[in-house]
């Protein structure tokens, strides 16, 4: 029997009816990771063992027709800068090669307390710093639809590990579009939530006032099941939110017919490739076909959101990154004569140089002298982008975009300009600076790449842009039009 | 040239909660080396804080007790930089926009009274303790261990303005501030522990200047006698180097008690830029009025307000200085006038013999067996004449020692004062006719022969005999014959 490329809905269901077995699922997927894993190379720990162990123990459970919470059973991988118990926490980074962290993360504490099964830990951007797993100090991931190029990035090993069918989800963080592009580029559904729906405790800090976790899934579904799962408030996390939590999954309704759309104008013209824009129009058109409007609109101030976001975000990240001082855990240089010679040369051999670059960037910005010309200003201009957000939802239900502006870009392409790279996530930092919820869905293939759909809603409307994108999808079956080769058996 | 010292004092004093500021972990002093921490303190990568809601309401309390603006918005951030004891590389601190602006305390300078303003009281954590080996800095050392049970302790800090001028003022500057957060309740105040620091920022200028001169911070004054000490030392070394034509650097200088002179800790120029920003896990204190308003109507009585209370009673100011300077004694009074007691005499007599009894068992005034009733109802057998004052001090002492009510003591021992003239005229009678000799000689007119017989009557009754009432009936006794 192949591997299951399903839904986890779809599993679910046919877990309870003992159609299929959950061991069998799961030595399935560990077979089919055994075949593609080499090329794609989405993790940087596996819990083999642990997930089958895990799994004939839930098919003794599902045999006793035990009920079982949704996620029972399913397997997922999760980003390696979130903390699981007794698996360690690498952030891709040989400052924290080895480190075991003392605690789960509150999503993982949730998803375990579902019963899911966890797989192991994927690959990313040392710390979740790039847009296409080259800043791993472990390796860079492939895409499951061309090895020669990029899954996206930070989260690209999440990513491309559902695109290559090794598991039916799986988690990632996005900063300022970690889940959305890689989701983008490897042609699933990657979702951000508002700003405190889901708790950041356990998550390792990149920009802490953006960051937020969210799934990988395959259909749209999955995604409502797994944020069900995971919102909500928590004592551990000052900044999540207590606003109660809605039904996202069972209360689903698809919806396009009267959905009023807006389209940024600053994201819809020369930064956006013709292919990749060409298929957002057909999406939009598609939309419009099913009884929704869309238009252009205005929204000056998000030409300034990727300048402001690496003000903000590096900033923010130069005081998380302090910790990592080599005192208490991680590495630690042993040659060093003094204590600042510890300090500097445990952080300067630890850190990879885009983290360098990155700590460089926001102390300098955070520096006496320096400061308003650079931290003040950003945060102006970040309520500005949280106000031109607020004016279009005035008039629109939610605003759509390209997820990124080209499809996955050739591995080393961006080599030697960083900043080029950056603009990977011109569509998708506006959103964190705004704190709001996005969805990214596939839209379609732009010469065999997969494009990427996103879908903004207001903060906390994130049963509404469950409901538009699951409308979406039922006009435009990608999860089966827009399989990964890889899913299908080449 | 004649000198004016302009001093002003940063005084971190280190709130009473159970747990830590930003996690649940205790803040007991003295545990075994990093017996109190979890993620949070030891700045776990993933480790997020959430603050303590305790402290904001005991930083709430020190403002209104310290005539404060309380802030509706006030916003932690971080300060950045390196060392071994702080675990997240940057403290969490109030630094732009703290909880608490502008307030005052008033004191009392041989006798003149005198307002010293409070610029402001901001929050923040503390850090860890380093212990070198090898050495007493970390720059000799072989190595230094990491002890981060005090790390994220909570803290305010209290800015004065520059309005002290003397080492005198600038020690009854810090006792008032003491007494007041031990009176409510907020700080414990025990400065050798490290729960309240004073960081003294001193500088002189020529009598009549309008500007400042260049000040420097002495650090680690860590008791009152210190204080004064510290600023008499700076001071005059800072006479003596303007005095001579050179300048005063600015700086930061470490006081060694020892030695009672101050050396240079690091220079200006070598001070950090922390690069503060605001604490992006931490969302903006909004504090709201009822909130305020509660804690300001709850606030215990503060010492200032207690004093006028007893002067009011009658207590005279060396009583009112002693009860004081304790919570635990006046709140001691407190109870013993409200079970009864005239506020006069429960202050003699917790001044006097309680104070006396209960520091030769050292214990203070909470731990006293002998409670504010029981007191109450000593003071209330003297006042019936049942017990003299002597009685009643032994009786003191016992109830302090086994914990026993003055009631029960003086039933067991049926040592109360013997009032009653028909049995006490009967035992003079007896004592007279066994020394009739000395009767004679009272009749003769030598009165002075009456203090045999008193002795022997009290000596008789074992000192039962209520002394003012004796003398006359024995006279009187002896008339009769």
């Amino acid at each position: 029997m192949s591997a299951y490329f399903g839904s986890a809905v779809e599993l679910g269901i046919q877990f309870r009816n003992r159609t299929r077995r959950v061991v069998d699922v799961v030595s399935q997927l560990w077979a089919h990771h055994d075949r593609v894993e080499p090329s794609v190379k989405s993790y940087i720990s596996t819990l083999k063992d642990a997930s089958l162990e895990k799994a004939t123990a839930l098919d003794v459970q599902f045999d006793q027709g035990n009920d079982l919470p949704l996620l029972a059973g399913i397997p997922m991988a999760i980003k390696d800068n979130i903390h699981v118990l007794g698996t360690p926490t690498t952030c891709a980074s040989q400052i924290l090669k080895g480190f075991m962290p003392p605690f789960n993360a509150t999503v993982s504490d949730r998803l375990l307390g579902q019963q899911a099964i966890v797989t192991g830990k994927t690959n990313l951007d040392e710390f979740a710093m790039g847009s296409s797993t080259e800043n791993s100090s472990f390796h860079t991931s492939l895409n499951p639809w061309d090895t020669s190029r990029v899954p996206g990035g930070s989260s690209g090993g999440s990513a491309a590990a559902v695109a290559s069918g090794q598991v039916v989800l799986s988690l990632g963080s996005d900063t300022g579009g970690s889940i959305r592009q890689p989701a983008a580029f490897c042609g699933v559904v990657g979702f951000k939530p508002t700003y405190g729906r889901v708790s950041r405790y356990g998550l390792v800090a990149f920009a802490s006032s953006l960051d937020q976790i969210g799934p990988f899934t395959r259909t749209v579904e999955d995604a409502a099941l797994v944020m069900e799962s995971i919102s909500g408030g928590d004592l551990h996390d000052a900044t999540s939110s207590f606003m109660p939590v809605p039904a996202y999954y069972s209360q689903l309704k698809p919806r396009i017919s009267g959905l009023k759309i807006g389209v940024p104008r600053e994201l819809f013209g020369s930064e956006i490739d013709p292919g990749v824009k060409a298929k957002v129009v057909e999406a939009l058109d598609l939309l419009k076909a099913n009884g929704a409007t869309w238009e252009e609109i205005d929204m000056t101030s998000l030409k300034a959101a990727v300048s402001t976001y690496y003000i903000i975000a590096p900033a923010e990240a130069s005081a998380n990154l302090s910790r990592f001082d080599g005192v208490r855990y991680g590495y630690r240089d042993q040659d060093a004569d003094n204590l600042r010679d510890m300090f500097r040369k445990s952080r300067g051999t630890g850190f990879g140089p885009e983290v360098k670059r990155r700590i460089i960037i926001g102390t300098h910005v955070l520096s006496s002298g320096y400061y308003d010309a650079y931290y003040t200003k950003a945060q102006k201009l970040r309520s500005l982008i949280v106000a031109d957000f607020a004016a279009a939802f005035q008039k629109y239900d939610v605003i759509m975009t390209p997820t990124t502006p080209s499809t996955a870009f050739s591995v080393s392409g961006y080599r030697d300009n960083p900043l080029a790279m950056y603009l990977a996530d011109i569509a998708t930092i506006p959103v964190n600076m705004a704190g709001l919820p996005a969805i990214s869905v596939p839209c379609g293939l732009d010469n065999g790449l997969p494009v990427g759909l996103q879908i903004i809603g207001p903060a906390f409307s994130e049963q509404l842009i469950l409901d538009v994108a699951a409308g979406y999808q039922g006009v435009f079956n990608f999860p089966t039009l827009m399989q990964s080769p890889m899913m299908r058996g080449n | 040239m004649a000198f004016e010292t302009v001093i002003g004092i940063e005084v971190h004093a280190q709130l009473k909660t159970n747990t830590k500021l930003f996690c649940g972990c205790s803040v007991q002093f003295g545990d075994r080396a990093n017996a109190n921490v979890c993620p949070v303190c030891l700045g776990m990568p993933g480790a997020l804080p959430v603050l303590n809601r305790r402290a904001v309401e005991f930083a709430i309390m020190a403002g209104i007790a310290l005539d404060c603006d309380i802030r509706p918005v006030s916003v932690f951030s971080r300060k950045n930089y390196f060392y071994p004891d702080l675990p997240k590389g940057y403290q969490i601190s109030q630094f732009d926009q703290p909880i608490c602006l502008g307030g005052h305390i008033d004191i009392v300078v041989d006798g003149v009274p005198k307002r010293i303003g409070i610029t402001r009281i901001h929050m923040e954590e503390d850090a860890g303790k380093l212990v070198h080996q090898g050495s007493d800095t970390i720059a000799g050392a072989t190595h230094s261990h990491v002890d981060l049970n005090r790390a994220c302790t909570p803290l305010i800090e209290i800015v004065s303005e520059p309005d002290i001028r003397t080492a005198q003022e600038a020690k009854l500057y810090v006792e008032a501030l003491r007494q007041r957060l031990v009176y409510l309740g907020v700080c414990d105040g025990n400065m050798e522990e490290g729960s309240l620091r004073a960081d003294i920022n001193i500088s002189i200028r020529p009598v009549g200047s309008a500007t400042f001169g260049t000040r420097t911070e002495v650090k680690n004054v860590n008791s009152f006698r210190s204080i004064e000490r510290a600023v008499h030392s700076e001071v005059a070394r800072q006479t003596q180097l303007i005095t001579a034509g050179e300048r005063v650097v600015q700086q930061t200088r470490q006081y060694d008690d020892a030695t009672q002179s101050t050396r240079p800790l690091r220079d200006k120029e070598e001070s950090h830029d922390y690069r503060y920003f605001p604490e992006p896990d931490l969302y903006p204190l909004v504090l709201k009025p009822e909130l305020i308003q509660g804690i300001r109507e709850t606030l215990p009585e503060l010492p200032e307000a207690k004093a006028a209370r007893y002067r009011d009673a009658g207590l005279s100011d060396f009583e009112i200085d002693v009860v004081l300077t304790e919570p635990t004694t006046s709140r001691y009074l407190d109870e013993t006038i409200a079970a009864g007691a005239v506020p006069k005499e429960a202050a003699k007599w917790i001044v006097g013999e309680l104070n006396s009894a209960l520091k030769d068992l050292k214990l203070s005034f909470s731990e006293s067996q002998l409670t504010p009733a029981g007191l109450a109802q000593l003071l209330g057998l003297i006042q019936s004449g049942k017990l003299s004052g002597k009685m009643a001090k032994e009786v003191l002492a016992e109830c302090v020692r086994t914990g026993k009510s003055p009631d029960a003591v003086v039933a067991a021992s049926g040592a109360t004062q013997m009032s009653d003239t028909s049995e006490l005229t009967a035992i003079i009678d007896r004592i007279l006719d066994a020394n009739l000799d000395v009767v004679e000689k009272v009749k003769g007119g030598k009165t002075n022969s009456a203090d045999f017989l008193i002795g022997q009557v009290m000596k008789e009754t074992r000192g039962r005999a209520k002394p003012d009432l004796v003398r006359p009936l024995i006279l009187d006794c002896i008339s009769r014959r």
